[in-house]
């Protein structure tokens, strides 16, 4: 299966060689060399035990080599966030559609651009960077992202620069009747005590079958902050995988935030290496998933440098035939003293043909450390519902409200507060009776 | 706590005291595994056919496995063709008919051990069958078990008196291809204990098997089964020691336990195979398979394991819940100093309705050690109501040690509900100070923290065996404080 | 209003409530009082109805319907309000929302118009005095991070909202020191009228101070015992709840 699946790309890769970038067709060809040595994962992995990826192999997907698609003003009204007053960088079936975006006036301070549209001078930064602390052998996804990468977005802030507004990365996928799969690869690089807020968002407009199969890396320099957002919302029928990698440099901060709501079969891979002294990194995310889908979250935070934190919270919330993935794991590596790391993950199971696996795990090699995790599986709180009951709300809606506030532990952590309300909103929509509890919102 | 090296160093000469050689006669086989090496064993212990077929089967099966990576330790390859597969005391060849004909060498080896098996000088309440290298030497109070119509015999001894129950329990929890070291264990156990407790009975004492490496360059390979008919009850339990040699010597035991209807068993272990001097040289590889089948309704299997020794361990105590209320419990202490390294945890399989499992794992890793805790929740489609609680902290004692927490859970029933906890840490100064403040010394208050972080699991335990193992929890982290 | 007619209950397979009879008419203000275990939280609980207390015998009549019919909720509907001894934490349920949804659904249920924002805000505003709570509890989790006090206050707040004819007090007044009692005392005292009933269980007398009730009924082994005045209560704070209980048995 996996032979099959090699041997599609690598002839996709020479169809498309004619049209290529060129400029970095080194890394391209490392990669595709990385792929075909490591091939794709499979359930034999540790890493992939609970996820099955030969559906997705045998797809075949192509790449699209220009794409003339539009997206209507209706359309994008729907993907906007409202009252929130920030930059655009939209891409269409991969590729960067400049008449949709709108882009804050790069300069020696601040370099935002579309990777195709990048000028001499940034294809030189770009290449400095490119994984630079990522590997491409993470797996073969990974892989076939460098080897493929064509569009995506670089965003670099110089020491000291502030990015004044937040940055709306937009991937859409809105191509019928056809299999395509792009590679989006995104370079966020904040020097030092530069801080910048970017939203990566993944939409699937109608039924599209397609998959998105992104990369992001992430370098905070020496006290930089990076809020980072990723909201999953592809079509039902879509695959998705996605790889995050972030260096956190002394004293600089990240927080993540990963909502993944739509997609047939999905993996996110979140990476942090917490490389200098005072680092810290915040993983929260949300997952709810419903009907056939299957979402696997794996993050890894490796605690390399002493006085470094971590705290992460995952929850899920799963109906109908859907099966959720979660393994986290902290690694405190030797004389990486006085370490903070606190991580849990919590599920709601409420059908019987949903399942969840998940997997907290710890490995420590310094002993001045408090580390804790925790997972749970279960229902609503019998007395919570109870309470509520007894105040007069009935059944329905206090299961409703509870699940919801199940979930908004998870949101509210946000303090972004267009973010917050708007995915409030997102999730709401996803919730069973959805309608008793809008009000809650108001 | 780094400043507190100095007492560290001068602390951890304690050596381990179970590790002197007994100067015995013994049989022992050229190394070397094959069909021929089985079918002596078979034959030494004049099996019937259907023995020596099944130990053929899983050799054979053995032959295709491969052995596993996936834990969290690191050894060098184990060559199997170095392992003398049978060794036994010379006298046993006669079979001695009472212990008084057992060799006195032997049974003062057991006194050392302080294991009495004379009768008259035997531990209260507690019936032993003592293990040593490949076969049993002794089995104590069988006739009083035997009035309460209790079998505790050895496994040899089992082949030959209750064939029919030995042919139907056997691998039944333990399938001979479950895993490479259980399908070695298979093809060349040479003994360890049986039991069987009828109907109705609640077995009127303690059983307990003492086992003990004693020959050099030979493998331990014991295979324990236990079977809880209807209604029944019993508490067992196992030690284990070896002498000090430089080179690993390989423990592949299989556990089995089977519990009717409203049986209960109750496991308890206390480990302290030899661990290897402070640089890591010798000691055991304690690969063990420890499977028990709570098989009836409201039947219950509670595992509690003291590891305090074993260069190496991996062993996974597991329950599998199909009776319907059927209850599984683990609780475990594993410590490891120096360069022991550890890999342990258990598996709780919920497939009946209303089952319930708790686990308890307190880790406690010291110098160089690596300790991990590995685990598996599964809660089955059809296993209603199922509930699990865990709760895996781990203290760590030196900064070149590590601690780790592999817990898997599955879920695929919505009425589960299902709690994992884990916590690793040092132990609080806070705590220290306090301890010191009140006039304790810093030993004594690091050894009354352990106990304290241990307490949980020691409780657990058989009084006689909890005092053990809080003495030997003492001894084995002795001068760690660091 | 509310009759309960030897009512038996049990808890897994034990037995808390037997035989227990009771009348409340309206306006009425009834204390039980009893030693812990005489069943005292159970009968609050089942006039509320939680579950997991299985009612085996005996009736329970509200305003002529039969309650052990009825869900948590339809009594709430039906204006049964429970202050409860523990109430429970809500993380991400705000306090505030919670509210409004109540009263919104008790007046749905009585065919009358829902409040708007504006119209419950004051509603809250005016009721919030009483228990001399501030207006930002309102905005946080129900009972999130609150103290024993803050949890105890709130629920007579929640009662204020509520407007409820029949309040069950369970334990009000544990947990609470001088003043925060005085203030729950004064909040009930307040909400005391001819139309409204409440069953204040306790163990101590130290309520009942404050809180004068017009029938005070002794609690033991799942049966009222005794019956009295106010006056009973002061008997019961002077010799004890053995003493009464000998008597009763005497008797």
């Amino acid at each position: 299966m996996t032979q099959a699946a090699i041997d599609h790309y690598l002839a996709e890769h020479k169809r498309l060689s004619n049209n290529s970038a060129g400029w970095i067709e080194k890394q391209r060809l490392s990669a595709l060399e990385s792929l075909g040595r490591q091939g794709f994962p499979s359930t034999r992995h540790e890493a992939w035990k609970y996820t099955d990826v030969r559906s997705l192999l045998k797809q075949n997907f192509i790449s699209v080599d220009t794409d003339d698609s539009t997206v209507g003003a209706e359309q994008m009204q729907t993907i906007r966030f409202p009252d929130l007053d920030c930059y655009e960088l939209v891409f269409v079936n991969g590729h960067f559609n400049s008449a949709l975006s709108s882009l804050p006036a790069s300069g020696e301070a601040i370099n935002v651009s579309s990777i195709s549209t990048a000028g001499d001078d940034v294809r030189a930064k770009i290449e400095q960077y490119l994984n630079q602390y990522a590997s491409t052998d993470k797996h073969g996804f990974a892989a076939l992202n460098t080897a493929f990468l064509n569009d995506g977005t670089f965003i670099h802030a110089a020491d000291n620069a502030q990015i004044d507004k937040p940055l709306h990365l937009v991937f859409i996928s809105n191509k019928q009747n056809s299999s395509f799969i792009a590679h989006p690869r995104n370079l966020i690089i904040l020097g030092s005590n530069a801080r910048a807020t970017v939203i990566e968002s993944y939409i699937g407009l109608d039924n599209a079958e397609y998959c998105t199969n992104t990369v992001t890396e992430i370098i905070t320099s020496e006290g930089a902050h990076l809020e980072h957002y990723k909201l999953q919302q592809e079509s039902d029928l879509a695959y998705h995988i996605g790889y995050l990698h972030a260096h956190c440099h002394k004293d600089s901060r990240l927080d993540s935030h990963s909502i993944s709501l739509g997609g047939l079969l999905v993996r996110n891979d979140i990476d942090t290496v917490l490389a200098g002294r005072g680092a810290h990194v915040g993983l929260n995310g949300l997952y709810i998933a419903g009907n056939n889908q299957h979402i696997d979250n794996h993050t890894r935070v490796d605690h390399n440098m002493p006085n470094t934190s971590s705290d992460e919270t995952y929850r899920g919330v799963l109906d109908g035939k859907a099966r959720a993935v979660f393994n986290g794991k902290v690694v405190v590596h030797k004389d990486a003293q006085q370490i903070d790391a606190q991580q849990s993950n919590a599920n709601l199971l409420m059908s019987d043909d949903a399942e969840i696996d998940t997997k907290p795990e710890l490995e420590i090699y310094a002993d001045d450390v408090k580390c804790t995790h925790g997972a749970t599986i279960g229902q609503l709180d019998e007395n919570m519902l109870f309470y509520l009951r007894s105040r007069a709300i009935d059944e329905t809606t206090a299961r409703s409200l509870l699940t919801f506030a199940f979930a908004d532990e998870v949101i509210k952590r946000i303090s972004f507060a267009p973010i917050r309300e708007r995915l409030e909103h997102r999730v709401v929509g996803r919730l069973p009776d959805a309608s008793l509890i809008s009000e809650f919102l108001q | 706590m780094s400043t507190h090296a100095e007492d560290v160093e001068s602390l951890v000469d304690k050596e381990y005291e179970h590790g002197f050689v007994t100067d015995i006669d013994s049989d022992t086989i050229e190394p070397g595994l094959n069909e021929e090496v089985i079918s002596f064993i078979s034959k030494k212990k004049n099996e019937p056919a259907w023995m020596l077929d099944y130990r053929l089967k899983a050799y054979r099966q053995w032959l295709k496995m491969e052995e596993p990576l996936w834990a969290h330790v690191d050894y060098e390859p184990i060559d199997y063709q170095s392992i003398s597969y049978y060794s036994a005391p010379k006298s046993k060849d006669d079979m001695p008919k009472s212990l008084d004909e057992v060799d006195p060498k032997l049974l003062e080896t057991y006194e050392k051990l302080g294991i009495p098996l004379h009768e008259q000088k035997m531990l209260a309440g507690v019936a032993v069958d003592a293990v040593f290298d490949s076969v049993s030497v002794a089995t104590t109070f069988k006739s009083k078990l035997a009035d309460a119509g209790v079998i505790f015999c050895s496994f040899s001894e089992a082949v030959q008196e209750h064939p029919e129950l030995v042919q139907k329990y056997l691998g039944s929890v333990v399938p001979i291809a479950d895993n490479y070291f259980s399908a070695l264990n298979a093809a060349v156990f040479t003994d360890g204990s049986f039991c069987y407790i009828p109907k109705g009975v609640r077995c009127p004492m303690e059983l307990s098997t003492y086992f003990r490496i004693n020959a050099s360059n030979t493998g331990q390979f014991e295979r324990t089964l236990i079977v809880a008919d209807e209604g029944s009850h019993v508490s067992y339990l196992e030690g284990c020691t070896a002498p000090m040699r430089d080179e690993n010597q390989l423990h592949a035991a299989v556990v089995e336990l089977i519990a009717l209807d409203d049986a209960e068993i109750k496991y308890s272990t206390v480990q302290n195979w030899y661990p290897g001097d402070e640089n890591g040289k010798g000691g055991i590889y304690n690969f063990v398979t420890k499977r028990g089948d709570c098989r009836g309704r409201n039947s219950k299997i509670s595992w509690t394991q003291v590891e305090t020794g074993s260069a190496i361990t991996w062993k996974y105590p597991s329950s599998l819940l199909r009776g319907d209320n059927s209850v599984g419990e683990f609780y475990s202490v594993a410590v490891t100093n120096n360069y022991q390294q550890a890999d342990t945890g258990t598996k709780m399989i919920h497939i009946g309705k209303n089952t319930s499992s708790t686990i308890i794992s307190k880790g406690i890793s010291a110098r160089f050690a690596q300790n991990a805790y590995r685990g598996l929740v599964k809660i089955s489609k059809g296993a209603d109501n199922a509930r699990n609680y865990t709760q895996c902290d781990s203290l760590l004692m030196g900064d070149k040690c590590g601690a780790h927490t592999f817990p898997y859970i599955e879920a695929k029933n919505s009425s589960a509900q299902v709690e994992h906890e884990a916590t690793t840490s040092k132990i609080g100064d806070d705590q220290l100070f306090y301890c010191r403040q009140r006039g304790v010394s810093e030993e004594d208050a690091v050894n009354m923290i352990v106990n304290g972080f241990c307490k949980d699991v020691f409780k657990e335990l058989p009084m006689e065996f909890a005092v053990e193992a809080q003495k030997l929890l003492g001894v084995t982290l002795e001068g760690a404080v660091g | 209003m509310l009759s309960i007619n030897d009512l038996h209950s049990q808890i897994d397979d034990k037995k808390i409530l037997n035989g227990l009879s009771l009348e409340v008419n309206k306006g009425e203000v009834h204390a039980i009082m009893g030693p812990n275990g005489s069943g005292k939280s159970t009968l609050a609980n089942v006039l509320a109805g939680r579950d997991g207390y299985d009612v085996t015998g005996g009736s329970v009549t509200y305003e002529g319907q039969d309650l052990l019919e009825m869900s948590p909720e339809e009594r709430a509907w039906a204006g049964i309000f429970l202050a409860f001894q523990y109430p429970v934490e809500i993380p991400g349920v705000n306090n505030i929302y919670l509210l409004k949804a109540g009263v919104n659904a008790i007046r749905k249920s009585r065919g009358e118009t829902e409040l708007d924002a504006v119209e419950f805000l004051a509603l809250v505003r005016e009721k919030i005095k009483l228990v001399k709570m501030k207006e930002d509890f309102m905005s946080r989790g129900v009972n999130e991070g609150f103290s024993g006090g803050e949890k105890k206050r709130n629920e007579i707040f929640q009662m204020a909202v509520l407007e409820p004819k029949l309040a069950i007090l369970d334990e009000t007044d544990s947990g609470l020191d001088i003043d925060a009692l005085k203030i729950v005392a004064d909040g009930v005292n307040h909400l005391r009228n001819e139309e409204r009933s409440i069953v204040l269980v306790t163990h101590y007398q130290r309520l009942l101070n404050y809180i004068v009730p017009d029938f005070v009924h002794v609690l033991a082994n799942g049966r009222i015992i005794k019956s009295g005045g106010s006056e009973l209560a002061l008997q019961l704070e002077e010799q004890g709840y053995e003493q009464v209980m000998r008597e009763a048995e005497a008797a």
